[in-house]
C-alpha cells in the first residue's frame, strides 16, 4: 500500500519498517497486513527465522512477494481479517495501512484479536508541515504529508498521534510502545499523548496490546 | 534448451503392479491394478526432492514429450525441465498416469481379470480419493514417505487438495491450480453434455465397443469439442478468430465442410483427442470430478477438511478462467485462512482462459519459481 516518506536508515530498510523489526523477536510468527512488495517479511524470516504471512490489496504487491518465496495472499483488511482464528500470531503488523482502511477501529480490534501483540505505524497528520499547510497555505495537508493529492489518495483516514491514542483509549488498547519518528528518520520514544512527538514526528510505530 | 533437454534423466514408461486388492469409496475392489508412471531428474539422498505431478481430465504422465502415441511434445515442457520451475536438475518428479486412464494405468479399457474381456462399464466407478490412493502406491514403491511438492491443474489441483487432506502429513507444499474444492453445478453439467455425446454414438454399443472393434469417435470428438470451449475464454477465441472465415471468401450455405476458423479449430480438436483417448476413460475420469466435494467427503466443512495440514500451499487462478474462476480458489484460501495454514495465493491476469496453466505463462511461471525456491529453503534442499 501507500508508503509516507520513505525514509530510510543508511543501508537498510525503511525506518519504520526497521522500528517494526526491533520490536519482534525471533522466530515468533507475524502477520503483515498491507505488506507491500514483502520488504519486511523477507528481513523478518532472513534475519530472525520469523514465521511470517502476509496480505496485501495490490495484485502486483502479492505476486512480487510470492515470486520472493513469502507466504502472502490477497486480500483486503478491511474484510477479510475475519476469516483468521484468534491469536493464530504472536504479532500482526499493520505498517502504513491504517490510514488507508475503511475502518480503522475494526481493523486494529481485528488485529487484536488475531494477534497477541499488534504492531502499527502510520504517518501523522499532527506533523507541523501539515499545520503549516493548512494554517499558512490553506492548502489540504494530505498532500504534504504523504504526495497524494487529497483528490487521489488511497489515504481516506489520516490520522494525528493524538487521534490515534485516543482511539486506542477508546477501544480499550494498551499502547505498550510508542516511538516518533522526524523528518531526519530519527527515533524518539514517547510517552502518552507527547506534544512534541505529534508536532514532530513524520511518522509513529506503536507496539499495542490487550490488557 | 534442446541439448540441455537431452540431460534430463528420463525414466522409460515405468509401471508397476499391485496385486494387494484396493477398496474403492464406491465400496468396490480393485485388483490386480497396474500404474503406468514416468519419472525425470535424479531423487537425492535424503529423498526430500520429489513432486508428484497431477495431471488433468485428458491428461497423462507424458509431462516432456514425445508423446508415444501422437508423437507431439509433452504437456507441460513450458514447466518442466532443466533451469524449468519445475527444475529436473534439482528435483525429482513424478508423474503417473491416473487411475481410470488410458495410458497404462488400470482403466475401463483393460481386461477384467475374472472374465478375460475388457472392464467396459462393469469397471467401478472411481473417485479423486481413489485416485490419491494409486498414486500414493507409487509414491510408495520409490521409498518416498513425504513429497516435497504435490501440484497440479484443474483435475490435477483436485488431486493436489485431496492429497493435502487425505494425505496431509505426506505434503510439505501443495500447489493447487486453477482448481475447485467441489466441481459446481455448471461444470457438472459440460460433463453431462459430453458424456451423452459419446453414449449417443451408436459406435459406443453400450460401452462396449471394444469386443466389436469399433470406437465412438464422433460421440467422444464432441465431447472433446464442447469441453474445449469451457477451456477457453471468449476474448481468446475472439483473438484466435473472429468471425475469420476457413479457406473460402464467403459463406458457404451448407453444412459439410467447416465455414469459420472456430468451427475448423474445434473439429481439429475433436478429431486429434480421439485418436489418443478412451470414450470410457473419459466417461470414469469426467465422473470423478462430478463427484469431488472435498468439504462434504470430510467431515461438512472445508476447515474441518484441511484441519491439521502443516503444508506451504501456492494457490493459483486465472483471471479469465470460467470453468475454475478465481473465486473458487479464493475459498480454497480463506478455509487455509481459517486454520492459520501456511497459503500464498495468486491470481494471474490472462485472458486465455481455463487452459492459460499449460501456456507461456511468464508471471505465472515466476509465481511458481519463487514458491518452490521459498519452500526449498524451508526445506533446507541444497542449491542447484
Amino acid at each position: 500500500m501507500t508508503q509516507a516518506r520513505p525514509a530510510l536508515k543508511s543501508g537498510g530498510i525503511r525506518v519504520d519498517l526497521q522500528l517494526i523489526a526491533e520490536m519482534v523477536p525471533p522466530a515468533c510468527r507475524v502477520l503483515d497486513i498491507g505488506c507491500g512488495d514483502g520488504t519486511l517479511l523477507e528481513y523478518l524470516w532472513r534475519e530472525k527465522q520469523v514465521d511470517g504471512r502476509g496480505i496485501e490489496l495490490g495484485q502486483a504487491g502479492v505476486n512480487a512477494c510470492v515470486e520472493r518465496g513469502l507466504s502472502v495472499i490477497q486480500g483486503d483488511a478491511d474484510t477479510d481479517l475475519i476469516d483468521y482464528p484468534d491469536h493464530a500470531f504472536d504479532f500482526a503488523v499493520l505498517s502504513q495501512t491504517l490510514q488507508a482502511v475503511r475502518r480503522p477501529d475494526a481493523v486494529l480490534t481485528q488485529l487484536l484479536r488475531i494477534g497477541h501483540q499488534a504492531i502499527v505505524s502510520f504517518p501523522n497528520l499532527g506533523h507541523w508541515r501539515a499545520r503549516l499547510a493548512l494554517a499558512l497555505h490553506g492548502r489540504s495537508p494530505l498532500t504534504a504529508l504523504v504526495g497524494h493529492p487529497w483528490y487521489d489518495s488511497p489515504n481516506i483516514h489520516p490520522c494525528t498521534i493524538r487521534d490515534f491514542v485516543q482511539m486506542c483509549d477508546g477501544l480499550g488498547i494498551r499502547i505498550r510502545r510508542s516511538i516518533a519518528v522526524d523528518g531526519d528518520a530519527k527515533t524518539a520514544p514517547f510517552t502518552g499523548v507527547s506534544r512534541l512527538a505529534n508536532l514532530f514526528g513524520v511518522q509513529a510505530v506503536f507496539l499495542l496490546g490487550k490488557d | 534448451m534442446d541439448a540441455a533437454r537431452h540431460a534430463v534423466a528420463v525414466s522409460a514408461c515405468d509401471q508397476m503392479v499391485i496385486e494387494e486388492p484396493l477398496r474403492l469409496d464406491s465400496g468396490a475392489v480393485l485388483a490386480p491394478i497396474t500404474i503406468a508412471y514416468k519419472t525425470y531428474g535424479r531423487l537425492n539422498r535424503d529423498r526430500s526432492n520429489a513432486i508428484l505431478i497431477c495431471h488433468a481430465l485428458t491428461g497423462d504422465q507424458y509431462v516432456l514429450g514425445p508423446h508415444p502415441v501422437t508423437d507431439k511434445p509433452g504437456w507441460w515442457e513450458t514447466m518442466v525441465g532443466p533451469g524449468m520451475p519445475l527444475d529436473t536438475e534439482r528435483y525429482f518428479i513424478i508423474c503417473p498416469n491416473v487411475l481410470g486412464g488410458c495410458m497404462g494405468t488400470t482403466g475401463p479399457a483393460h481386461d477384467d481379470p475374472i472374465t478375460g474381456r475388457p472392464y467396459g462399464l462393469t469397471f467401478p466407478v472411481i473417485t479423486i480419493r481413489d485416485m490419491v490412493r494409486v498414486q500414493a502406491l507409487v509414491v510408495d514403491s520409490l521409498g518416498i514417505g513425504d513429497l516435497f511438492c504435490v501440484i497440479g491443474g484443474s483435475m490435477g489441483g483436485m488431486l493436489v487438495l485431496e492429497w493435502a487432506t487425505t494425505l496431509k502429513e505426506r505434503v510439505f507444499s501443495a500447489v493447487p491450480i486453477a482448481a475447485s474444492v467441489r466441481h459446481s453445478a455448471q461444470n457438472i453439467a459440460f460433463h453431462e453434455v459430453g458424456r451423452q455425446a459419446i453414449m449417443a454414438d451408436p459406435d459406443w454399443c453400450g460401452g462396449e465397443y471394444q469386443r466389436t472393434g469399433r470406437r465412438p469417435e464422433r460421440g467422444l470428438a464432441v465431447a472433446r469439442m464442447a469441453a474445449h470451449i469451457t477451456y477457453l475464454s471468449e476474448a481468446a477465441l475472439h483473438r484466435k478468430f473472429g468471425r475469420r472465415l476457413q479457406n473460402r471468401e464467403q459463406l458457404s450455405f451448407a453444412f459439410a465442410d467447416p465455414d469459420f476458423q472456430v468451427e475448423s479449430y474445434l473439429r481439429h480438436q475433436g478429431s486429434s483427442f480421439v485418436e489418443r483417448f478412451d470414450a470410457n476413460s473419459y466417461l470414469y475420469i469426467s465422473r470423478a470430478m462430478d463427484y469431488f466435494d472435498l468439504a462434504a467427503d470430510h467431515g461438512g466443512t472445508l476447515t474441518a477438511a484441511l484441519q491439521g495440514s502443516r503444508a506451504r500451499f501456492c494457490v493459483v487462478s486465472f483471471s479469465s478462467d470460467w470453468l475454475f474462476p478465481t473465486a473458487e480458489s479464493r475459498e480454497i484460501v480463506r478455509a487455509l485462512n481459517a486454520i492459520a495454514g501456511n497459503v500464498s495465493f495468486v491470481e494471474i491476469a490472462s485472458d486465455k482462459g481455463h487452459d492459460a496453466f499449460l501456456l507461456d505463462e511468464p508471471e505465472f511461471f515466476a509465481t511458481i519459481t519463487g514458491f518452490l525456491n521459498g519452500a526449498a529453503e524451508h526445506r533446507g534442499l541444497a542449491r542447484r
